[in-house]
């Protein structure tokens, strides 16, 4: 089969997060750069359905040059190619940017087949749009479900479990289809060194797509939110708080 | 007819909490702008009774007319059906807005929405001023960031963010005209549908769910001192949850990890030891009723956000809390 | 929350190794009411201890870093915080395998027993999932080991309070610093005020900003170490230590690899240098991880990956082990590469401690507490005090580039000659210019480009054959010419002219500072105007400080000459011994004289023609150790009649902007004389020796007393001066070691080739044994070098009483093998010229 994982790359950030003298962007001086956690999970879906099932597996992202660090990191994991639709590194709005993966997917689809299977995060981390990949499905024709935290392939059918209030929402999609997966569905293996060195080796399609007239939202600009403080109530110093500690938990309906 | 549509889902019969929210935050622009409040229910099977009833009762949120979405190929959820029926009533009039609780499924419904209509959708939206241009805030970051933007559109189509606006009470007797939609499902609409709920699967407390989470950081100092906190947490029936640099250092699986790229935590307490309290975990545990903060150092961040704090050493601390709880839970 | 005390006898700032370590043996000496402030929390701040590798390498050739590492390993195995796990250094190269040599010669010297160098085969057996076949040896050292350098720092902060003596205050930034008239005065943070006469900054990568608060300056830049931490290994698994092998220095790729758990952490100094500004680290909130584990940058450290998969690939290959943690840590890295500690020149009272590595901070932190109390720290820790460095030494662009070029050679194979290359030439004699026509090859001293031999004078060497004592072997003949010795040839047989302008010069002046100097000096300063006092300076135990010349020009006018190299150092002894009620002042006039140096048996007829006969230069008119003005082609120059080479001669103290018509007009009247230009090579080693003449931090060090080193005199002047009560005491007892000369009676290695040792090296009982001296102390090569007028390789060193009979017979081990020597002086005579006839012709 063939699956396809969209990703995107955003700032590893610290403790708390600055802007920009702008205030249009965080500031990222200090800062190193992953696949968004979400995306992170679908890459490693990704490698894990076509280490089962066999296949191809591709990765593509919208963004900077800079971003084929990330298209590496996914090949350091077992992704078997990389597409990146190079951008001068500004903001695209959800619709530009589902319609610039929708088009290149075509491409891609239009040369080697289609794919069984695009897995796509369920948010992007920064912007936390929650639709691109349902863009995309809707763009493409192809069922989507989203917030999904446990996928299996079952010949034609795609069976896809969310989490709900006390338990579980089972899905069945018909392939080829289009999935937004969650942190949790797996938990992303590290790269190894040969497969660094691997990654660093191989050859990164990639093109500079048509920027579409914005769709917004349209930024202005970012600010932190007003932080709250809690008064805090000192239970005590060191193991001798214990015995407190534990009226409190009672008191709370914990124990 | 200009107005602010809501999509609003039940759960046993009432209006969901989001929803109550995403109903305050549509009725204040409804107010804004001076439109009509209507709202889109969608049931369909054995639901329909109950969801008209509630439609009805969306009047005492000042709902005028309730839309209520029904027909065949609405028995089992089924995003893009649901979409199909909400598209539909979003066709029948001009709202100005179209406004949806952030749940999982009001979020993919309302982008499907937005997909087939060629609109945009802001998501995690906290506030909105009507206007020529209609100026939002939403979150981004999961809310350790908010972003000042321009939404346009015909209608704006926007999610609220959680918890992030007051939940609408509403008011007694209050009854809104109820208006029954036929969905038009197609076959293709329901390609992805829910075929089963699976109750047993979710073994074990899940964080996410977990009234108690005992939280391990930095300050646990190696991935064999999380043995306590396991042995903590399985005294109080908690979930164990731990800080990015406790994954980062590989102390700790990643699923464990709460914060912004992590998981979102909603407990009664949430146990913090040795968690210095860094920005992107607070905002994975800010939905935590309390926090009870265990740290040898009262001038970490964290304590500006806890509730209650034993100031020690957590390698001392936690075995003593243990062994106090089964103490007092063995002597009944 | 967290206020802090409003009053402190002394405030530590920084609570990672060094600060916890500082207030531990601050309170261990007698300390009470210490603060100790950190911004971040503990027992992890966010500074660089927290992402320390924390393992301990015992052996560096430097005496002081090691004596620091080994008191440190000590200290951190009595809290019970260090795995001695062994360490290996392995060779893949030739090359490699002579510095290892090396390193078990610099153990031997220092103490640390028990190293030996093994066989790939031997490697493997420890170590079993490296790769032996692409090594060819290894230096094993078995002390080697890793500390909880988080949790030492704790023990230590708990200590301190446990004797009453520390208040902690964590989570409070410094804002400022108060000093009055020259005093630190107090701290001031975010959380309150705190009044305090002494201040240690302790805050590693963030010392130089600190510091400026108070107008000082600590010089060094934060720079990257990258690391990487894979893992879970298969062969691990079942791991209860965290760390069941010994630890692997792959020394020509500049990478260790060791155990981490169920790990293996790879860290590199291989890459390229990454410099940042102490301004430019992030603040804790804003860091991914800490301030100090900035984000890794994947390309640097590339080829890193593939030196580490080639030394370990069942490991480092193995497609399951994953990188689980890559950073970019930052560091600290000083212009010479040395710790900085003591008292900042700028500010009294204000301390450092900073740019120190985890394995030798306790040691440090020992020594910089004893200083502060009572002036004695028992290890001398003159190579990395802060007051070594001058002015140029402080900007930006001569830390960044020192710093860079020095970071990959962290484990590099260093020459103990080997130049700085970036950032030259910065200061330049007046007759620079003319050292080049010569073809000087140039050294750094200070700062200074010291003409070390001149390449014109290759001619010589036809004159002197097989008396300039030719090396063979690559290692001694790098950064070396037997041009050297031919000029010392040529200065013995006729005269030379050396250029010295490095020294540092200090006019003492005002009616307080004979008592001042007296106060400072073991010898007599009160002597008549026009003489000139060699003299050395002690600490309060006795030890020897410093070396140097006191000229009294007038009644109430002195000039201290003392050394470039500690120019700075020494400048700060002689303020800080300045009265404070200002009778007497120092003026540091080394950039406004220069000096030049006329050696030689011919040196009375150069300087005659030179001056035009205007001045009586006879033995008589113009005795020795005495000055007198004397004009040189119109230009009025100081003379001073005295010897550092064993020759007849001058020191000639000329005004710097005329000191180039001063060396030309020399250099005429020279050569109907045959005077040669002579380098430093020859005046700094071969003709020192040869006449037994000691340097400091060679022969020099606080570790060493004045009977010891033969220089104790019959009398003790009656004026009381600093070490005089312990001096008195020493001379009473019997010394522990004699400072002898050796000479090597046969330099023939077992190849054939002729060897030639440099310094540093143990010296050795016939059976092979090191010999120890009462106190402990090894007997190693201090000085070392060519004595071309006596036909010998010298070398000087410690030796036991019952070893330092002359005649004696003993080895000195040079890479691996060992050389007989004789111990042909026991004591300060020269070896050449006993009776001073020269000097005093």
């Amino acid at each position: 089969m063939r699956i396809l994982a969209l990703v995107k790359r955003v700032p590893a950030t610290g403790g708390r997060i600055g802007l920009t003298d702008d205030g249009r962007a965080i500031d990222t001086r200090y800062l190193g750069f992953v696949v968004s956690p979400h995306e992170e999970c679908a890459v490693e879906e990704a490698v894990r359905l076509i280490e089962a099932n066999g296949g191809e597996s591709a990765v593509m992202t919208l963004g900077p040059a800079e971003a084929a660090d990330q298209l590496r990191d996914a090949l350091a994991i077992g992704v078997d190619r990389a597409v990146l639709l190079e951008t001068d590194g500004s903001d695209w709005d959800p619709m530009a940017t589902s319609a610039a993966l929708t088009e290149a997917i075509r491409r891609l689809e239009a040369a080697d087949g289609p794919f069984d299977l695009i897995l796509v995060g369920n948010e992007s981390a920064d912007s936390g749009g929650y639709q691109v990949g349902i863009r995309v499905a809707v763009a493409l024709d192809r069922p989507v479900v989203t917030g999904i935290k446990a996928l299996e392939i079952d010949g034609g059918t795609a069976r896809a479990r969310r989490q709900v209030s006390g338990g579980w929402d089972v899905f069945e999609l018909p392939l080829p289809a289009v999935v937004g997966v969650r942190e949790g569905i797996n938990l992303p293996r590290y790269p190894s060194v040969p497969g660094r060195l691997r990654a660093k080796k191989k050859e990164i399609d990639t093109t500079s797509p048509e920027h579409a007239s914005a769709g917004g939202p349209t930024l202005d600009r970012l600010k932190l939110p007003v932080e709250q403080e809690a008064q805090v109530e000192i239970l005590g110093n060191g193991p001798e708080a214990a015995p407190r500690v534990v009226e409190v938990l009672r008191e709370i309906g914990v124990v | 007819m200009s107005g602010i549509l809501v999509f609003v889902e039940t759960a046993d019969g009432s209006v969901d909490r989001l929803s109550a929210e995403a109903l305050g935050f549509a009725a204040g622009l409804a107010k804004a702008s001076a439109g009509a409040l209507d709202a889109v229910v969608v049931a369909g099977g054995e639901e329909v009774a109950s969801a008209e009833s509630v439609a009805a009762g969306l009047g005492g949120y000042g709902v005028a007319t309730a839309h209520l979405v029904t027909g065949d190929g609405l028995q089992a959820y089924a995003p893009a059906a649901w979409a199909a029926g909400v598209a539909a009533v979003v066709a029948t009039g001009s709202y100005d807005a179209v406004v949806a609780p952030g749940s999982d499924r009001a979020t993919e419904i309302l982008a499907q929405v937005a997909a087939r209509t060629g609109q945009p959708m802001a998501a995690n939206v906290v506030s909105a001023e009507p206007g020529g241009q209609w100026r939002i805030t939403r979150q981004r970051w999961a809310g350790s960031l908010l972003e000042d933007a321009v939404l346009d559109g015909a209608p704006r189509f926007m999610t609220v963010a959680p918890h992030a606006v007051a939940a609408l009470e509403p008011v007694a007797g209050g009854q809104a005209t109820v208006a029954r939609v036929a969905a038009p499902v197609t076959d293709a609409d329901l390609r992805a549908r829910v075929v089963g709920r699976d109750v047993a699967a979710g073994a074990g407390v899940s964080l996410a769910d977990a009234k108690v989470v005992v939280g391990g950081g930095r300050g646990m100092g190696s991935a064999e001192a999380f043995a306590m906190l396991d042995d903590l947490a399985s005294v109080l029936g908690a979930a164990v949850g731990v800080s990015r640099v406790a994954t980062s250092l590989g102390w700790r699986p990643h699923a464990q990890q709460i914060g912004q790229t992590g998981t979102r935590i909603a407990p009664d307490l949430y146990i913090a030891c040795g968690i210095s309290g860094a920005i992107q975990h607070i905002v994975g545990a800010k939905a935590a009723k309390r926090i009870l903060v265990i740290n040898t150092d009262p001038e970490a961040p964290i304590f500006r956000r806890a509730s209650y704090a034993v100031i020690g050493d957590v390698h001392a601390v936690v075995p003593a809390i243990t062994a106090e709880v089964r103490r007092v839970k063995g002597g009944g | 929350m967290g206020a802090v005390p409003a009053r402190a006898d002394v405030v530590v700032i920084g609570a990672g190794i060094v600060g916890n370590s500082m207030v531990y043996h601050l309170a261990e000496q007698g300390w009470r009411n210490i603060v100790l402030l950190e911004k971040g929390p503990l027992p992890s701040p966010g500074g660089s201890t927290g992402h320390a590798s924390n393992f301990i390498f015992l052996t560096d050739h430097s005496k002081e870093m090691t004596a620091f590492t080994v008191d440190s390993a000590r200290q951190y195995r009595e809290l019970g915080v260090y795995d001695e796990t062994g360490g290996i250094e392995v060779a893949r190269n030739p090359e490699r395998m002579e510095e290892l040599k090396r390193r078990v010669a610099s153990s031997t010297s220092w103490g640390i027993d028990g190293v030996r160098l093994v066989t790939p085969a031997e490697v493997k057996e420890m170590v079993p999932f490296i790769d032996e076949s692409i090594i060819l040896g290894g230096f094993y050292s078995p002390g080697v080991g890793i500390v909880d350098s988080l949790q030492a720092g704790t023990l230590m902060r708990e200590k301190a309070q446990a004797m009453g003596a520390l208040t902690v205050a964590a989570g409070v930034e410094v804002t400022g610093i108060d000093v009055v008239d020259g005093h630190v005065r107090g701290v001031r943070t975010d959380q309150g005020d705190i009044a305090a006469d002494t201040v240690v900054i302790a805050c590693g990568v963030w010392s130089p900003r600190i510091a400026r608060m108070a107008g000082a300056s600590i010089p060094l830049t934060p720079a990257v170490h990258q690391m990487i931490d894979i893992g879970p290994v298969p062969q691990f698994e079942n791991t209860t230590k965290e760390v069941g092998f010994p630890i692997v220095r792959d020394m020509d790729t500049n990478m260790y690899e060791r155990q981490h758990g169920t790990g293996f952490e790879i860290g590199s100094y291989a890459h390229r240098p990454i410099l940042m500004d102490a301004d430019d680290i992030p603040s804790i909130e804003a860091s991914a991880l800490s301030p100090t584990m900035l984000p890794f940058t994947k390309e640097d450290f590339d080829p890193q990956l593939e030196d580490s998969l080639e030394l370990f690939p069942e490991i480092v290959g193995d497609e399951s082990v994953g990188v689980k943690l890559a950073i970019n840590g930052l560091l600290s890295l000083t212009p010479d590469g040395n710790p900085i500690i003591g008292e900042t020149p700028e500010v009294k009272g204000l301390w450092s401690a900073a740019a120190i590595w985890i394995k030798e901070a306790p040691g440090i932190a020992k020594a910089v507490a004893e200083w502060m109390t009572t002036g004695k720290p028992e290890i001398d820790p003159h190579g990395s005090d802060i007051a070594r460095f001058y002015d140029h030494h402080k900007t930006d662009q001569h830390i960044k580039a020192r710093a860079s070029e020095g970071f990959n050679k962290t484990y590099g194979i260093v020459h103990p000659q080997e130049q700085w290359l970036s950032n030259r030439p910065i200061r330049l004699s007046p007759a620079y210019d003319r050292h080049v026509e010569l073809g000087a090859e140039f050294f750094e001293a200070a700062g200074w480009e010291r003409p070390y031999w001149y390449g014109t004078n290759e001619s010589l060497l036809g004159e002197y054959g097989d008396r300039v004592m030719p090396r063979e072997a690559e290692w001694e003949s790098r950064w070396w010419s037997p041009i050297i010795n031919a000029e010392h040839l040529a200065m013995r047989d006729r005269a030379g002219l050396v250029d010295l302008s490095a020294f540092a010069i200090f006019d003492i002046t005002g009616p307080g500072a004979l008592a001042a100097l007296e106060r400072l000096c073991v010898n007599k300063i009160d002597v008549a105007p026009g003489k000139t006092v060699y003299t050395p300076l002690l600490n309060a135990a006795g030890g020897i400080l410093a070396d140097l010349t006191v000229m009294r020009l007038a009644h109430d006018h002195f000039r201290v000459v003392t050394g470039g190299g500690m120019g700075m150092r020494d400048r700060k002894i002689f303020q800080d011994a300045m009265p404070a009620d200002g009778t007497a002042q120092l003026h540091d006039v080394t950039n406004a004289y220069t000096t030049f140096g006329l050696w030689g048996p011919r040196a009375r007829d150069i300087l005659g023609a030179a001056s035009d006969g205007s001045a009586d230069i006879s033995h008589k008119g113009f005795p020795f150790l005495t000055t007198k003005t004397i004009d040189i082609d119109g230009v009025r120059t100081l003379a001073s009649r005295i010897s550092y080479v064993g020759e007849l001669g001058w020191e000639i103290y000329v005004p710097i902007e005329q000191g180039l018509r001063v060396w030309d007009a020399i250099w005429r009247a020279g050569q109907p004389h045959g005077l040669a230009p002579v380098g430093i090579g020859t005046y700094a080693v071969t003709s020192r020796l040869e006449k037994g003449y000691r340097a400091h931090g060679a022969e020099l060090e606080l570790d060493f007393d004045l009977v010891e080193a033969g220089m104790a005199r019959p009398t003790v002047k009656d004026a009381d001066f600093v070490g005089r009560e312990a001096y008195l005491k020493i001379r009473d007892e019997a010394p522990a070691a004699i400072l002898c000369t050796l000479t090597v009676d046969d330099n023939t290695s077992k190849s054939g080739v002729k060897r030639y040792m440099l310094g540093r090296e143990p010296i050795l009982a016939q059976d092979g044994s090191p010999l120890v001296d009462a106190k402990g102390r090894r007997s190693y090569v201090t000085s070392a070098g060519s004595g071309p007028s006596v036909g010998k390789h010298l070398l000087m060193s410690y030796l036991p009483p019952d070893q330092a009979v002359e005649g004696n017979k003993l080895l000195v081990e040079y890479f691996g093998e060992r050389y007989p020597v004789t111990v042909a002086v026991a004591g300060s005579r020269p070896l050449f010229d006993p009776e001073n006839e020269r000097i005093r012709s």
